[in-house]
């Protein structure tokens, strides 16, 4: 039995700016994530989602607060956490299957595992008959998939996913849903989702965090406590729709919130 | 499937044949204007307008190209030049590529050389002329320093460039894989940078024939800059003609024999 949380984040704050006249970004953020469980972070663009990601992915050195990992704290980047970025990261210069290598060789697995290791992982998102591609020639849907196949592959405590089918069209977002949470029905993990997409949240998670605008808090969390194996099927159901207004309404709520700071209201 | 198939074969056919069109509209358009020049040129040495002194035709430039290449003069003076832009150009690049990613790359770094870098490169490389020839004398090494001096301040600022252009999120991949830095550097910075990097050497590489000319202009007894002041002195306007000529087709060979390796090099990039 396990006491202690997977990744737990304890009081993290960030501002920028001038600290006698800080613009607080994040304030006094704690998570608490189990094992295997997956949590989504929602919230209207620019609260704050983003920063606390990079923060627990340990890209950000000021900030308050601290994070742990298997009730260790972390200081700085560290291949128990991977990391799946909103903007397309492959290598543009190797092929799909090199890049997971790339991921792999960097890890220090052995040079002869490496090629098969990486094809197994680039078959696990569909893609081994892609394996030879480079990312120009990858539609935007593949790119993530190969950036996925790549963290996954040196096995990391936790993934970590900011707004990572962000840029890609609705159908095939929600193809990524799909096969994503298929992924991970099969191979639990602990996994921190960034999104600003409240049905992509609900969808994929066991449990939603919703954020505050300026500055970011978690205001509220709701659990998802719908059946899987899950498909798209979901979406159309009245507990699917209900929680999807559950938390549409108390992200509004943060917009109207700001409306009313900006004076437009 | 087969349909579906057909038509993407049809159109991606339909689309090379057009590229293929204009490759050749484009080839086409530029022989027109070349055609053009050289005919306004002949009709304004045909008609009389102007001495021959002062502007020879076509055909005597050609003549007296044709009589400076077989006499072996041509290919000498080509080959030293030549020698002395390889050379220079090259300790340009060695330390301009990787002065560039130092300083792109490190705040401290930059703060330390770019203030120097960016006061020297206002300087007007002519006027480093006098100098150079002060302390090299008129031999090679002034030649080297003249383009030296022209390019390697251009280059290492374009190369800071094209490493502070690398994508943050390219870099942070490594740090989550925990990566040391000089890996980062060697496998993520530097093949991140390098199509950049060789575009810059390739503009680089435009100018410094100019420096070279010059160099050669002031203070040389060879090369392809140096026959053109004899040739002044002789009043040959034609070989100089010829040889200003050969200078910029030697330009557009190099250039275009750099974008070709650079097709190569970096199509992994697509289309684009
Ligand atoms: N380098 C920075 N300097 C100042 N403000 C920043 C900086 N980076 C981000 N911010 C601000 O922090 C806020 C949160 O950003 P971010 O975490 O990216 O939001 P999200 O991911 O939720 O859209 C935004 O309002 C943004 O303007
Ligand atoms: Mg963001």
């Amino acid at each position: 039995m396990i006491a202690y949380p997977k990744l737990k984040v304890e009081g993290v704050s960030k501002f920028y700016g001038d600290p006698s006249a800080p613009v607080v970004v994040v304030d006094h953020v704690d998570m608490r994530l189990a094992d295997n469980e997956f949590v989504a972070l929602v919230g209207a663009s620019g609260c704050g989602k983003s920063t606390i990601l990079s923060i627990v992915a340990g890209l950000q050195k000021e900030y308050q607060g601290v994070v742990l990992v298997d009730n260790k704290e972390v200081n700085g980047p560290g291949r128990d956490r991977g990391v799946v970025f909103q903007s397309y990261t492959l290598m543009p210069w190797l092929t799909a299957l090199e890049n997971v290598e790339f991921a792999l060789r960097a890890t220090g697995t052995p040079r002869k595992e490496r090629k098969k290791l990486a094809m197994d992982y680039l078959a696990l998102v569909g893609l081994d008959k892609f394996s030879e591609r480079y990312p120009s020639q990858l539609s935007g849907g593949m790119k993530q998939r190969v950036a996925i196949a790549r963290a996954l592959s040196y096995h990391p405590k936790i993934l970590l996913m900011d707004e990572p089918f962000g840029a890609l069209d609705a159908l095939t977002r929600r193809h990524m849903h799909e096969l994503l949470t298929a992924l991970w029905e099969r191979h639990r993990m602990t996994v921190l989702f960034v999104t600003h997409d409240v049905e992509e949240a609900i969808f994929l998670s066991d449990r939603v965090l919703i954020m505050s605008n300026q500055p970011g808090r978690i205001k509220e969390e709701v659990v998802v406590d719908l059946p899987r194996p899950r498909t798209h099927d979901l979406l159309t159901t009245p507990v699917f729709t209900g929680l999807q207004q559950r938390v549409l309404t108390s992200i509004r709520e943060e917009s109207i919130k700001l409306a009313k700071l900006d004076g437009l209201a | 499937m087969a349909y579906a198939e057909k038509q993407a074969q049809s159109w991606k056919k339909g689309r090379s044949g057009f590229r293929m069109s204009v490759r050749m509209r484009n080839l086409v358009l530029a022989l027109t204007s070349f055609t053009a020049l050289i005919v306004i040129w002949m009709l304004i040495t045909g008609t009389g307008a102007v001495r021959p002194l002062f502007l020879p035709g076509p055909p005597k430039v050609l003549a007296t190209l044709y009589k400076t290449a077989m006499s072996g003069q041509l290919a000498a003076d080509l080959w030293i030049s030549l020698w002395r832009i390889m050379i220079a150009f090259a300790m340009s690049c060695v330390v301009a590529i990787p002065g560039g990613i130092m300083i792109g790359s490190y705040k401290t770094a930059s703060a330390l050389v770019q203030p120097v870098v960016d006061f020297i490169r206002y300087m007007p490389v002519v006027a480093f002329v006098p100098l150079s020839i002060l302390w090299c004398g008129t031999g090679e090494w002034q030649k080297y320093v003249i383009i030296f001096v022209g390019t390697f301040f251009q280059q290492i600022l374009m190369v800071q460039d094209c490493v502070k252009r690398v994508p943050k999120e390219l870099v942070d991949v490594g740090r989550t894989l925990e990566m040391p830095e000089h890996q980062i550097m060697l496998r993520i910075v530097l093949p991140a940078a390098a199509p950049g990097i060789w575009d810059a050497m390739r503009t680089t590489l435009g100018w410094a024939w100019s420096w070279l000319v010059l160099a050669e202009l002031v203070a040389a007894n060879s090369g392809l800059g140096y026959r053109i002041t004899v040739a002044q002195r002789y009043l040959q306007t034609d070989l100089i003609i010829g040889y200003v000529l050969l200078l910029g087709v030697l330009g557009l060979i190099t250039d275009q024999l750099m974008r070709g390796a650079e097709k190569r090099m970096f199509a992994y990039l697509g289309a684009q």
